[in-house]
Order: C-alpha cells, then structure tokens, then sequence
C-alpha cells in the first residue's frame, strides 16, 4: 500500500494523470469528441508536437537548451514543401544538411564552451532568415506520401494515438533501456565520470544534437503533411511548446533526468490544452496565458511533491 | 602596462571597434551621404537597447542560468497599460510613467516568486511568467494603439544640436548603472555572486536579498524601455518588444559582460546596442532583403560570441 502513495510514484503519475483529467474534462464539455473523427481532429497537431519535444529532450537531456527548435522546424517545414516536393534529392539533401548543421551546433557548444541559450537564440534568427528566402510568402506543397501518411485512418485507434504511442516506445528503448542510451544520458547526468571511462563528451553532445536535429526535422515533415502548405513563422511557438512539453512530462532541466514518455504525454498535453481552453469559451486573449499558467501550476506540484518526499 | 596595453585589454573595446567599422562601411558605400542621421538613428535606438540590457547585464552577472526572457512580455505590457491610461492626455504624463514602473516592479517580483518558491531556473520560470504577461497585455490593449501625449512623443524624438535628448538621457543611466555597478555594494554583491555563490553567502552578502533586487531592477527597466518606446514609436503594439529577446542578451554579451557571469561593464553596453543597429542598416544599405539580414545577423551575433567569450575546453 505504501509503495501505492510514495512520493516517486506520485510524481511519476503526474503526467499521465494531467492528461487524462484534461481528456475527461474536454469530453464532459463537449460529448462529440468521445469519437474515432473527434479524437482524430483533437490529436493531430500533437504529432508534430511531439516529435519537437522530443528534439527538445535530447537537449535538455545534456544540460543544454535550445531557443532555435521553432525556427528549426519552420525551415525544415518549408523545405520539405519546396525542394522535396519538387526535386526530392536536393530536398533529402538540404533535410540531412540540417541535422548535420544541427550536430555542428552542438559541437560548437561544447568544444568553445558557449552558453547553448545565447547560441541557440542566434541560430534561430539564421534558420527564421533562411525559411524566408527559401519561402518568402506562404506556399509550397505537401509531398503526396507524407500527405497520405498524415492522414492515414486505421481501423478502431485514431492515427495519431498510434504514431504517439510508437513515437515515446521506440525513443523509450532507444534511450533509457539500451546501453548507448544509458551513456548519452550520462553525459548530461556526470560528464566527469563519463570522461574519466573514456568517452568523448564531444561525439556524445554531438551525437545527441544531431538527434535533435532529426526528430526537428520530422516535426516539420509531419506538420507539413498536416497542413499541406508551408509559411517560414508556421512553428515559432514550437519553442516554447517543447520545452512546456518536457517539463510537463516530468523531464528535469539538469542532470540527465529526462522521459520520453511522460515527453510525449507532455506534448500532447499542450496540444489538448488549446482545445480545452477553447471548449471553456475563454476569452481567447488569455490562451497563451492559460498554457504559461498550467506550466507553473505543474511545477508547483511537483514542488509539493519534493516536499513530501524530503520529509520522509 | 602601458596606457595603450590597459586599452586594449578592456573588455568593451571590440564592441566599439566594431560599430565605428560598421558604420564606416555604410557611410563608404554610400559615399557619407546620411551618415549624420544614421548616427543618430543609431544613437535613438541604441538608447533603448541599452535601457534593458543593463537590466539584463545585472541579471546574466548573478552566475550561470541567470537570465530574464520575460523582457519582451513586460516591454509590451508596461507600454500599453501606460498608453491606455494616458490616453493621450499631457498632464498624465507622470502617472503613466509611474503605472509604467510599477508594473515593471510586479512583474519582476513575480519572476522573482516564481524562481525562489518553485525552485526553477529562471529562464523557465521567466519565459512560463512572460506568457501571461503577454496574454494580460493582449487583454488589455483589445488590438487598439492609444496614441501616446505628443509632449511625451516630442520628448523621445527630441534633438539637442542632433543628438537625440533620448539617447543623453540614457547614457546619463548608464553611467548611473557604471556607478552601481562598480560602486555600491549592491554592485560588488552582484558580482560577487556571479563569481562564486557559496563564498558570496559565507562572505556575509544577503545572496538571496541582492537577486531579488537585480530581477526587480531589470523588470522595471523593461517597463520604462516599453513605456519610452511606446511614446517614440506612437503607440504600444502588441510585438513591438519581440526583438528585444535576442537583442537583449546580445548586447550583454557583445559587450565584454562574462555569460558565465561575475564580470560586467557598461561601456560595452554602447558599443554593442549601436554596432547591432548600425550592422542591421549597414545590410539595408546593401540592399540585403530580409531572409539575408537575418541570416547575417544571426551567424555575426553567434560570431562575435565565439571570439570574445569562448575559452577552449582543457581535455
């Protein structure tokens, strides 16, 4: 019983429990939703989400942070409706130019020891500029099979459930169970001890950033194949929706303690949130509010929870 | 050392250097017509750049993870409440301004709150804090733009034999923040703090006391910057502290402040706000269209950075 009650489970449970009281409050308010087309319409956006909070995650996961996933996402956004829709090799090539451009980011961090804030902030301002030459007015075209892939309805469980479910197990064993993964965290949670056993830290940070650069990559190709034309400001607030997500999700901002799962749960979470806010007829000024609100009142909990962990 | 030698280990030097080489080469290429009202352009916006970042300077000197991302929320916030009560009326000029300052206290001791009580970095409980601040501006503009007192607007478009009253006003703040900085024992504190928080603390310095203070002073900064800016550019708007995220931070760093915090100055606050203004109409001049501008902006900020403030990592 008492393992029931602990303070660890607690907080481990606090994810998913925000979400489901959120679900259920979305569908007392409004019943339509309880449906296969309902949860469809309520999910969607929460894949490319997802996918961006996980990039967000690796990051966090090595002590950094990245103010540049937005403006990331909109650039790869808007090369996937431009190059690879038209010429898909010069697009498969930028895209992987991308991740490259990602790791380089990640190992400039670290070998010159540069505040990843401050970094990140500019890089944003070069991925905004470069969607803006290659976009510079809203267009472009989704690519038919992310378009079909996007909009795929299998049978019983709404596509996006299924993509989310997949997205957090297959991030889940890539790296908390396997032994690479262990290692990768590490190097946020004790890069000292890390380097003293031999690794680099430099292709771990690396390693870790061209991850995020891939799953930032796939955020924008999933949104694209959502909304089937691209704009250079389409994800700015992915920024902030990322790291909202894995704090959410029970991530922690130093040391490695990060969650895949409770990441994506984070995500959709937020996605749901702006439907929540929206069913409850508030006065749409307050929905950017609304979601800074739940951010602090999540961390707040969490603080109780600490705290009744630390009497014990 | 020589008098030359001390010059040129100074910190704030290069931001200097860089704005006079910016500015030479605009006024080369288009041969020195406008150079005049491009300095003075330069030395109006650069005053405003300069007002937040020597909040943002006290904030980033407090040590790692110390930073204010909420600026931009408080800018717009302070501009429009300030705006909106105003109403355009010259004899509530002084209540607009204190309105302006006041939300600039609240805001900085609920950033303050929310890093104490809930134990989160700052840049995570100043940009969660900085959403409702830019919601409850939302709210309270309703999207219309109060045109500010046109003595209040005459004031920050004022010049004094060309050189914009704004910009004297500033650098007169700035050298009061030089002062406060190197000075006062809230200054030293603040340093001190920056460079080794445990051994501040056992020093006798009320650590927690002098952050609380620095956050405040850098949020009341912003409402001033928001409500002058709004006066200057005829009416608060929604957007109008967006660029002063990135801009901010830049300015500190540019200008020689340590990010890992402990060392500051104010001179390179100057430097750093005119070289950004002058590198963006520098561009302009080219004829670089946005994509360019940005792109260039961005790499330059990120390159500045690696040469003044990175120190390679000893393996």
């Amino acid at each position: 019983m008492s393992a029931l009650v602990s303070p660890r489970f607690l907080r481990a449970l606090l994810p998913p429990l925000s979400l489901t009281v959120l679900l259920l409050a979305i569908f007392y308010l409004q019943p339509r939703t309880m449906s296969y087309f309902g949860l469809n319409l309520l999910l969607n956006l929460a894949v490319p989400i997802a996918l961006a909070t996980i990039a967000q995650m690796f990051i966090l996961c090595v002590n950094e942070i990245d103010l540049s996933i937005g403006g990331f996402v909109s650039l790869a956004a808007c090369i996937t409706a431009t190059w690879l829709h038209d010429t898909p090799l010069l697009g498969i090539a930028a895209l992987l130019g991308l991740v490259a451009a990602y790791a380089g980011m990640g190992a400039l961090i670290h070998v010159r020891q540069l505040p990843s804030i401050v970094v990140t902030l500019g890089m944003s301002f070069v991925w905004l500029g470069l969607a803006v030459l290659i976009l510079p007015t809203p267009g472009g075209k989704a690519p038919d099979y992310l378009r079909t892939l996007m909009t795929l309805k299998p049978p019983f469980v709404p596509f996006p459930i299924i993509a989310s479910v997949v997205l957090a197990l297959v991030v889940h064993f890539a790296l908390m169970r396997s032994a690479f993964g262990t290692v990768l965290r590490g190097a946020g949670g004790n890069p000292r001890s890390l380097e003293r056993a031999g690794w680099s830290l430099l292709k771990l940070k690396t390693t870790m950033f061209a991850a995020s650069g891939l799953f930032g990559v796939l955020s924008g190709m999933a949104l694209v194949g959502l909304t089937t034309s691209a704009d250079a400001n389409l994800a700015l607030r992915y920024t902030l929706l990322s790291i909202a997500g894995v704090i959410l999700g029970g991530g922690e901002f130093v040391g490695g303690r990060v969650s895949p799962i409770g990441a994506v749960i984070g995500a959709v979470t937020l996605a749901l949130a702006g439907s929540f806010l929206s069913f409850l007829r508030l006065n749409p000024d307050w929905q950017i509010g609304a979601q800074g609100a739940i951010l602090i009142i999540v961390l707040a909990l969490r603080v109780l929870i600490g705290r009744v962990e630390a009497k014990r | 050392m020589t008098a030359a030698g001390r010059l040129l280990r100074q910190p704030w030097l290069w931001a200097w250097v860089g704005a006079v080489a910016v500015w030479a080469a605009t006024a080369a290429f288009t041969g020195g017509m406008g150079s005049g009202q491009v300095l003075s352009a330069a030395l109006t916006f650069g005053a405003f750049f300069v007002i937040v970042a020597l909040g943002q300077m006290f904030v980033v000197t407090l040590g790692p993870g110390n930073v204010d991302l909420s600026i931009p929320a408080s800018m717009t916030l302070a501009g429009t409440v300030a705006m909106k009560t105003m109403g355009g009326a010259a004899l509530m000029i002084p209540v607009g301004l204190a309105l302006a300052l006041l939300v600039g206290l609240v805001v900085g001791v609920i950033n303050y709150s929310l890093i104490r009580l809930l134990r989160i970095p700052p840049i995570i409980a100043t940009l969660s804090s900085s959403f409702i601040f830019q919601s409850a501006a939302i709210w309270w503009n309703r999207g219309l733009r109060v045109k500010p007192p046109a003595a209040l607007a005459d004031f920050t478009t004022a010049k004094i034999a060309g050189v914009p009253i704004i910009a004297i006003f500033v650098v007169l703040l700035a050298i009061a923040g030089h002062v406060v900085l190197t000075r006062t024992i809230f200054g030293r504190s603040v340093l001190a703090i920056g460079q080794n928080m445990r051994a501040a603390h056992l020093a006798g310095i009320a650590v927690e006391r002098v952050r609380a203070a620095t956050y405040i002073m850098c949020a009341v900064l912003a409402g001033l910057c928001g409500f002058l800016l709004a006066a200057f550019s005829g009416g608060a708007a929604l957007n109008m502290g967006e660029e002063y995220l990135l801009n901010s931070i830049a300015v500190v760093v540019i200008g020689g402040t340590s990010v890992a915090g402990g060392f500051a100055n104010v001179p390179g606050l100057w430097g750093a706000a005119l070289f950004l203004f002058l590198l963006v109409t520098m561009l302009n001049t080219f004829g670089a269209g946005a994509g360019i501008r940005m792109v260039l902006t961005g790499l330059i900020i990120i390159g500045v950075i690696v040469a003044a403030s990175g120190s390679r990592r000893e393996t």
